[in-house]
């Protein structure tokens, strides 16, 4: 048993030591390595970061209820308390046509265009807001029917129809990743497989004696398989970097921005787990590589004598 | 330990190199394959490694039928034959302790005994100084010498040697040919492919002659009696567990 692990200890060495004498085109390996293997991770965090940021929404389902012109401030107040009544409402803001007029005015720019009006064209209007666990699509339609059948309602305006959009098209987007995954690991396996099937040619005299003093095709395989998964290895170490290098960039301009919206959204990276994962697969990647290049052309090399 | 029964050797480009050749030779023998260039001699040797198989007829090394022995069990085969090349064959990135050591390394030997017996062959061959001297650091028959040294590491019962001295001068061919003498002493079946006749006249060993592929002689054993071909072989040894070793 000892002998067994002194002998993939000595390989694994044998192939840290060649990666180290040829470091350029290791770096070039490396570097194609793990930008095929950050560009899916990259975009699964942002199709990740964006559920996030959108999920903040989704629990703000907000309804505008526009009251038709001339329906008494009164009228819309009471209509407010029955809504709050009602079960799954979390808040009502009762906005008078005064005060919108006010804010429009401030907001918009238009005071003095505004002030030309004899009379306010606004009407008073509602904003109703759903608990998060009654925003089921189903509910948020029920209450928007309840609110339509009002007969003072002018308008039932949903705020999130966009947001619901976004997600749809998170979806389609969360699809095509899987696909992209599959065609950049693909890509992967082939660098590894194309950069190990150089070094068995470079090796090729070296491959001929120790097969023929009866070294055996997994002997010989065995410091090719440590060198792929030392390539991914190494690709997926420099792609956990370069997600965390882009993350800490961004993660401040993003969250300065979140608050704008008043949201208090944050990027989020690779966790300790997701970092494991990402090397794991770098490693599977590159040692599968190296198995189907070895099993492809050291089959090939027999001692000539 | 080898005999070859009706053997003949086609090569893909139809030239047939050996045709319906039948020799024996026995443990602690040592035999010179003789012939011209073209002759077969590298033929029989690649058969006898196993590096080709017979197209017809039966190689038997140290017990194993070599037509038959299932491809993934070549590489202990070869654990089993010493093999030396007139080119060496060295790994020259790698230092003399290296190269000894391979045939050892590639059959997982613990580290100890490695170290214990690539020192012993070293010293068989008077190179135990030169153990951390690259190939290319070390004159010609030093080298050849290296090639013995890790020829004869796995304690093998076969040796075979092709061209050992072509490229030395007659003294350094000398010396490299009472290499080989001395492990014929201690049991090993030594067998020499060489067309360097003043060479083999000095041992006075049993030749194999080639011609065009096929026998003109199977040589006069060293006891004096005509060497009688194949039937009579000296009975096989049995088999060493190659399993068990592995």
């Amino acid at each position: 048993m000892s002998t067994w692990i002194a002998r993939h200890v000595q390989a694994l060495l044998g192939a840290l030591g060649r990666l180290a004498r040829m470091p350029l085109a290791t770096v070039l390996t490396v570097v194609v390595i793990g930008v095929a293997l950050a560009i899916p991770v990259a975009l699964a965090l942002v199709v990740q970061n964006a559920r996030v940021a959108t999920g903040d929404f989704r629990n703000a389902i907000d309804f505008t209820v526009h009251f038709k012109l001339g329906t008494p401030l009164a009228r819309a107040e009471q209509l407010a308390r029955k809504l709050r009544q009602r079960p799954g409402i979390d808040t009502v803001i009762v906005t008078p046509a005064a005060q919108a007029l006010q804010e429009f005015r401030r907001n918009s720019g238009f005071g003095e265009a505004l002030a030309a009006l004899q009379d306010n064209p606004l009407p008073h209007h509602l904003l109703v807001r759903p608990l998060p666990e009654h925003s089921t699509p189903t509910e948020v339609e029920s209450l928007r029917r309840y609110l339509t059948a009002w007969p003072e309602v002018d308008i039932v305006q949903l705020d999130s129809d966009w947001v619901r959009r976004f997600n749809a098209i998170l979806d389609v987007l969360r699809r095509g990743l899987w696909g992209g995954m599959v065609v950049l690991g693909l890509g992967v396996l082939a660098v590894v497989g194309n950069t190990i099937r150089l070094e068995i040619q470079n090796r090729r005299a070296e491959i001929e004696v120790t097969k023929l003093v009866g070294g055996s095709n997994a002997f010989v395989r065995r410091p090719f398989l440590y060198t792929g998964v030392l390539y991914g290895l190494g690709g997926a170490g420099l792609a956990a970097l370069l997600i965390w290098g882009g993350v800490e960039y961004l993660g401040q301009s993003v969250a300065a921005l979140a608050t704008q919206y008043g949201s208090k959204f944050s990027l989020a990276g690779l966790t300790w787990r997701d970092t494991g994962t990402l090397v794991a697969i770098g490693a599977i990647l590159g040692w599968f590589g190296a198995l189907i290049s070895t099993g492809r052309h050291l089959r090939r090399i027999e001692p000539r004598a | 330990m080898i005999s070859f029964d009706n053997v003949s050797k086609r090569y893909p480009n139809r030239r047939e190199a050996l045709s319906n050749v039948s020799f024996s030779i026995g443990a602690g023998e040592m035999v010179f394959l003789t012939g011209r260039s073209g002759a077969g001699k590298s033929t029989v040797l690649k058969l006898i490694a196993l590096l080709e198989r017979p197209t017809r007829g039966t190689v038997m090394v140290n017990g194993t039928n070599t037509g038959t022995l299932p491809s993934r069990k070549i590489p202990a085969f070869r654990r089993q034959i010493g093999v030396v090349f007139q080119d060496h064959k060295l790994l020259m990135d790698r230092p003399v302790y290296d190269n000894v050591a391979l045939p050892l390394i590639v059959a997982d030997t613990p580290l100890r005994e490695i170290d214990k017996r690539v020192r012993a062959s070293l010293d068989q061959v008077g190179l135990r100084d030169k153990e951390r001297a690259l190939p290319s650091e070390l004159s010609v028959g030093e080298q050849q010498r290296v090639g013995i040294a890790r020829a004869v590491i796995t304690k093998p019962r076969i040796l075979i040697a092709d061209e050992p001295t072509g490229n030395l001068d007659p003294e350094l061919a000398m010396e490299i040919m009472r290499v080989f003498k001395r492990f014929q002493e201690v049991g090993v079946a030594v067998l020499v492919a060489s067309h360097d006749t003043h060479l083999i006249d000095q041992f006075g060993q049993r030749e194999i002659v080639l011609d065009d592929g096929t026998l003109l002689s199977a040589g006069i054993a060293v006891s004096g009696e005509p060497f009688r071909i194949s039937a009579t072989a000296p009975p096989m040894p049995e088999l060493p567990n190659i399993e068990a070793r592995r």
